[in-house]
């Protein structure tokens, strides 16, 4: 069957994307000056000479590495070196939720109303909507989201004291909306300029023509002509979006103090501890691939140009 | 059909900047931008306030024209207004510096890319593509942190960041070229590859690399004032935008003065860069001139 | 049916505001088919916009469009939808962009359907498939599902005018709906209009540059130019009395082509300049699975041809006929599969890079596309230079300077183009300047590919007068590639016709326009229209006849 050749070749090619990226992250960990050790008081040798071991730290690198892959898919990503009482495998497990809700609130959002606006902006080209639409567009990717995110906190924070400035509080919606906003802001003002742009060109394309000449009025063609050649490209920036969100997520959950991977990466680089940032980045990494990997494939089924080619 | 004689002779550029000076909004960024870099260089020369001078007698003062501490002083009696200027020089050195590098990387590559083409372009870009997908930005933090902060390596590891896209666009714009008519006619006119590379295909790729270089810029800032940020950018006493609204966000409760200017210097600077890059992209659209009117 | 009167086109632009139809007035009767006929930027596609309320946001209508009884200029949005697509119909000249390649056809047609005649999926459905039964596509119950991009441009336009017709319009308008086609599949869609246009009962109004297509399916011509009505009237006066001088300066432009003029060379067979013994060029098709086997496209198949010295030599074929191809084996721009090719004795597959060089400069070649055959980046006088530099750069520049003024004055340029970019420059100003590039360095073999193809007819007229001119002077050997029958018998002396990469006759041109023997070229000859009606009847009844002879 033809869809399980295309799914199954997309999958295929995702795998060497996969391996660089663990191969990358492990070796630029490991080429780091100075051991995990170093931070501590110096310990005897013996002693230090017995934890290398325990760690297998004296191994050849390839070696090593061979190891890590294997532990990975096992699900184990090794010890943490700064909790100690906690393997990475669990400090992902307790910060991920966390910023998933983040993350996938911030994308959903980005999306929706990113797709919205830049309608209402294509439609209503070189209006005062228009114009008005792709000055926020313009403001929401040139302010950094941490830079929103403390001008928030200023304004309904201190300000007008309508929401908390910070932590999870047992994790109630009040405590989502301005960390979810300040994360969203530059996707929706991306996305909306994306679509307003994609689709001002499907708007002046040829068959669209041809439908106004069929006598369909501007709502048929806009719902049926329009709608899906607008939004393929989107479809495509989602791996991008994700990306960007992901990497938003570390300052986000910095100022807002949430207890997300993003923040234990920050802690983790800070503090050197080298298998919990191996780890956060191998997780981040494949999650991007493999949200890459989903949005090929569903554009594969999307657009019945590569459909049709399968 | 009329013949399109001009009275003067209008290369491409001259034509772009026709219709850049056109774009009210890019023109306006264009002064803006002017009076900034003006302002970033001359500005400590009209304060006697020093970048590193404390004054503990004026802590966290507000903006008073008085004491000459226009912009207020930080938590340290600093003079704010200096501070954000000499920011300003890092942040926008940063900025071109890595754009630079970015730029450099990226169309190297991608026009090496295009224009090889087949297998090897195949390849290249295929690198490209696992580069997209690896979270770059983590990487940098990697290193910023395991390797010290020189300020070289956040040049070259900044610029690093944001070569794909410029590598993919350029590629593109290079396969565009080669299959048109003029290299044909270049190859069949003789002219060796070399010539064709350096005579033909990369003065028609200057135009789309002056747009993307005035959108890198923008883009480069900000992951330098990331990093900063996160406190891993430059080291004191030299001091950029991201930093000093680190400083500030953490006494804005108390002195929103330190967040705002420096965030409001920040956020101008990018909305500057952005209208000129998207000005420019309309001004130098590669349409191919249609002269049939129906 | 419909009654145009004073109608006057206008479009503001930068401040300025530009006339396309000035006071045009005309009628059409029901059953009648008009055509509008002129040159570009004679208003012809702008009338029609206007009509149907489909012009651009900066343009303005003014006048009078009554159709059946209803006024149409200023008619607001939502009466147009009534009317457009239902009782009046349009088809566009391309077919590949003007059908939604993200929906199915299907979805496409009962879209129409759904929306002016209320009709249920499947009733639409089988309404839809009938009508694309009645255009002839094969295959409909497939197809419908298909998608446009499957479909061959003649297809497309097939399914255009079934589209167009699912809601018995009263009538049909068609915007040069095959000038982007083959002249054999140009001659299948005319036929198919006038056939559906019997069988349907509609009036249609036709608008095209090409008289002999006018010929051929017309009962009325109204002539524009420049927006302003030249003439108006039935087709017999229009061809055999033209009143008014535009008309006749058309029909003389139209029938200077199809005169046989070639001059036929004197009759040296000295060593030919260029022989090509079993060209064959095969492409390789993206496979359809990893292990499927490799299927190749045979571009050229096995091509024996010789260019004599001194003499142009004609390749006529269709799009896809492998004859650009050909052109860049003999470039050295495409390597072939298999065969030979040899240039002034020397075979050029064998050759290193110094003979290369030394071959290149006596082989050179104007492109199709006059804008994108120029560096945009470089001026005329650099563009013009180019060649000198590289194959004479020991050249002084005062010697290259005077070469460069001396053949922009062989093209008909004046020296004030030297200092101007290709963007400045018309589209026959670029062809010229692309003629003296090729001609600089004094080639002994001239290729031009398509080189008239991409011009209007009047500059097509001047660049071929030009280059006759260069090659009496000259004395120039050519090898000219067109699909343009008209233009190969003026100015070729012998001629090549090839079809799917095969070489299906050649021979003097003369004599193979006149007497041709192979079907294909009999057929290829006939489907190119003449602007004579009388005639495209007579060639019209035999075609049925044949038709009917199978049945």
């Amino acid at each position: 069957m033809n869809s399980l050749k295309f799914v199954f070749s997309r999958l295929l090619g995702a795998v060497p994307t996969l391996l660089a990226l663990i191969c990358l992250a492990f070796f630029l960990v490991k080429a780091a000056p100075g051991g995990p050790f170093d931070m501590e008081r110096s310990l005897p040798e013996e002693v230090e000479a017995n934890l290398r071991a325990a760690y297998n730290l004296d191994d050849p690198l390839p070696k090593q590495l061979l190891k890590y892959i294997g532990d990975i898919m096992r699900g184990d990503f090794g010890p943490s070196f700064q909790y100690r009482d906690f393997n990475v495998t669990e400090l992902i497990m307790s910060g991920f939720p966390v910023s998933l809700r983040l993350g996938g609130a911030a994308i959903l959002i980005a999306l929706f109303f990113g797709a919205i606006i830049g309608t209402i902006a294509a439609l209503n080209q070189n209006t005062k909507t228009d114009y008005l639409v792709m000055f926020f567009g313009m403001t929401g990717i040139s302010i950094p989201n941490f830079v929103m995110a403390p001008l928030l906190i200023l304004l309904f924070s201190i300000f007008l004291r309508w929401l908390p400035s910070g932590g999870l509080g047992g994790g109630e919606i009040n405590n989502m909306i301005l960390p979810v906003t300040a994360l969203a802001f530059p996707q929706v003002a991306y996305i909306a300029r994306l679509t307003r742009g994609s689709m001002i060109e499907v708007l002046s394309s040829n068959f669209v023509r041809t439908a106004r000449a069929q006598g369909l009025p501007t709502r048929t063609i806009v719902l049926k002509h329009v709608l899906k050649p607008t939004f393929l490209p989107i479809v495509s920036y989602l791996g991008p979006a994700t990306a960007a969100i992901i990497t938003g997520s570390v300052v986000v959950e910095q100022i807002f103090g949430l207890p997300g991977l993003g923040r234990y990466f920050v802690q983790g680089a800070l503090n050197r501890d080298y298998t919990l940032v191996l780890g956060v980045v191998v997780f981040y990494g494949c999650l991007i691939i493999f949200f890459n990997l989903l949005v090929d494939i569903i554009y594969g089924f999307i657009d019945p140009r590569i459909k049709s080619n399968r | 059909m009329t013949t399109k004689v001009t009275t003067h002779t209008n290369s491409l550029l001259g034509d772009a900047w026709n219709t850049l000076k056109k774009n009210r909004a890019a023109l306006v960024s264009v002064t803006t931008m002017a009076t900034m870099i003006a302002l970033v260089i001359f500005g400590p020369l009209l304060s006697p306030y020093a970048v590193d001078q404390t004054d503990w007698y004026q802590i966290s003062s507000r903006p008073n024209l008085a004491s000459g501490h226009i912009f207020g002083t930080d938590d340290l009696g600093r003079d704010l207004f200096v501070r954000v200027m000499y920011g300003g020089r890092v942040s926008l050195m940063v900025g071109i510096v890595a754009t630079i590098v970015s730029v450099i990387i990226g169309v190297t590559y991608g026009s090496i890319s295009g224009f090889i083409g087949g297998k090897t372009d195949a390849l290249m870009m295929r690198v490209v593509d696992v580069l997209y997908a690896m979270p770059f930005l983590f990487f940098v933090i990697l290193l910023m942190v395991f390797f010290g902060r020189s300020i070289l390596l956040i040049f070259v590891a900044i610029g690093a960041v944001n070569w794909l896209d410029i590598a993919r666009i350029v590629r593109g714009q290079t396969l565009n070229l080669k299959g048109k008519e003029f290299v044909d006619a270049a190859r069949a006119g003789g002219a060796s590859t070399l010539r064709i590379v350096f005579k033909h295909i990369v003065p028609n790729l200057l135009g789309l690399v002056v747009v993307y270089v005035a959108l890198t810029v923008p883009q480069v800032i900000l992951v330098e004032s990331f990093l900063s940020f996160l406190g891993l950018g430059v080291q004191e006493p030299m001091t950029s935008w991201g930093a000093l609204v680190n400083q500030g966000a953490r006494q804005m409760e108390t002195s929103p003065w330190m967040l705002l200017f420096p965030a409001m210097f920040l956020a101008t600077t990018l909305f500057c860069f952005n209208f000129i890059g998207d000005g420019l992209r309309d001004a130098l659209d590669p349409k191919d001139r249609t002269r049939e009117e129906e | 049916m419909l009654s145009v009167s004073d109608l006057s086109v206008s479009f503001k632009t930068r401040g300025e505001t530009v006339v396309a139809v000035n006071s045009l007035s005309f009628r059409l009767l029901e059953n009648e088919v008009l055509g509008i006929v002129g040159e570009s930027g004679s208003g012809k596609s702008q009338t029609v916009l206007s009509i149907m309320g489909l012009l651009e946001s900066n343009g303005r209508a003014k006048g009078s469009a009554v159709f059946k009884n209803k006024e149409m200029l200023g008619l607001p949005e939502q009466e147009l939808n009534k009317i457009r697509g239902n009782e009046m119909a349009m088809i566009f000249q391309d077919p590949m962009s003007s059908l939604n390649p993200y929906i199915t056809i299907g979805d496409q047609m009962v879209g129409v359907l759904k929306q002016h005649k209320k009709q249920h999926k499947k009733e639409a459905r089988e309404r839809c498939i009938e009508m694309l039964d009645a255009v002839r596509l094969p295959n409909p119950e497939k197809r419908i599902d298909g998608y446009s991009f499957e479909l061959s441009g003649g297809m497309r336009q097939r399914v255009m005018i079934a589209t167009a017709l699912l809601t018995n319009p009263d009538l049909l308008v068609a915007d040069e709906p095959t000038t982007a086609l083959d002249v054999t599949v140009q001659e299948k869609i005319l036929d198919l209009i006038l056939e559906v246009r019997e069988r349907f009962s509609m009036s249609v109004i036709l608008i095209t540059h090409d008289l002999g297509v006018v010929a051929r399916t017309c009962d009325n011509v109204l002539v524009l130019k420049n927006g302003t009505k030249q003439e108006y009237g039935n087709i017999n006066q229009i061809f055999y009395s033209p009143q008014a001088e535009h008309t006749r300066e058309l029909l003389f432009k139209s029938k200077e082509l199809s005169d046989a003029q070639a001059i036929t060379k004197t009759k040296t067979i000295e060593n030919p300049n260029v022989c090509i013994k079993n060209l064959s060029v095969f492409f390789p098709v993206p496979k359809d699975g990893l292990f499927s086997k490799q299927q190749h496209l045979k571009a050229v198949d096995n091509l024996s041809v010789e260019i004599n010295k001194g003499e142009v030599l004609g390749v006529v074929g269709e799009s896809g006929s492998g004859k650009s191809t050909l052109a860049r084996c003999v470039l050295k721009l495409q390597k072939p599969s298999n065969g030979t090719i040899s240039a002034f004795s020397n075979d050029t597959l064998k050759m290193n890079r110094k003979q290369t060089k030394e071959f290149r400069k006596n082989i050179q070649v104007v492109f199709q596309d006059p804008f994108s055959s120029l560096n945009p980046r470089m001026t005329i006088a650099e563009t013009l230079n180019e060649p000198l530099k590289v194959f004479f750069p020991k050249m002084k520049q005062r010697d290259s300077a005077r070469a460069i003024a001396n053949w922009l004055d062989e093209v008909g340029l004046d020296a004030g183009f030297l200092g101007r970019y290709p963007h400045e420059l018309s589209g026959g100003q670029c062809q010229r300047v692309a003629i003296a590039r090729a001609l600089i360095s004094e080639p002994k073999l001239l290729i031009c590919d398509e080189a008239v193809s991409a011009l209007d007819a009047s500059i097509r007229a001047e660049i071929i007068e030009l280059l006759l001119k260069l090659k009496r002077n000259k004395k120039l050997t050519m090898l000219f590639i067109a699909h343009d029958l008209a233009v190969v018998n003026k100015i070729c002396d012998r001629v090549v016709v090839m079809h799917q990469g095969k070489l299906i006759e050649q021979g003097e041109t003369k004599k193979i326009f006149q007497h041709p023997v192979n079907q294909y070229t009999k057929d290829l000859l006939d489907s190119v229209p003449v602007p004579d009606p009388r005639l495209e009847k007579e060639k019209y009844l035999r075609r049925l006849g044949n038709k009917a002879k199978y049945f």
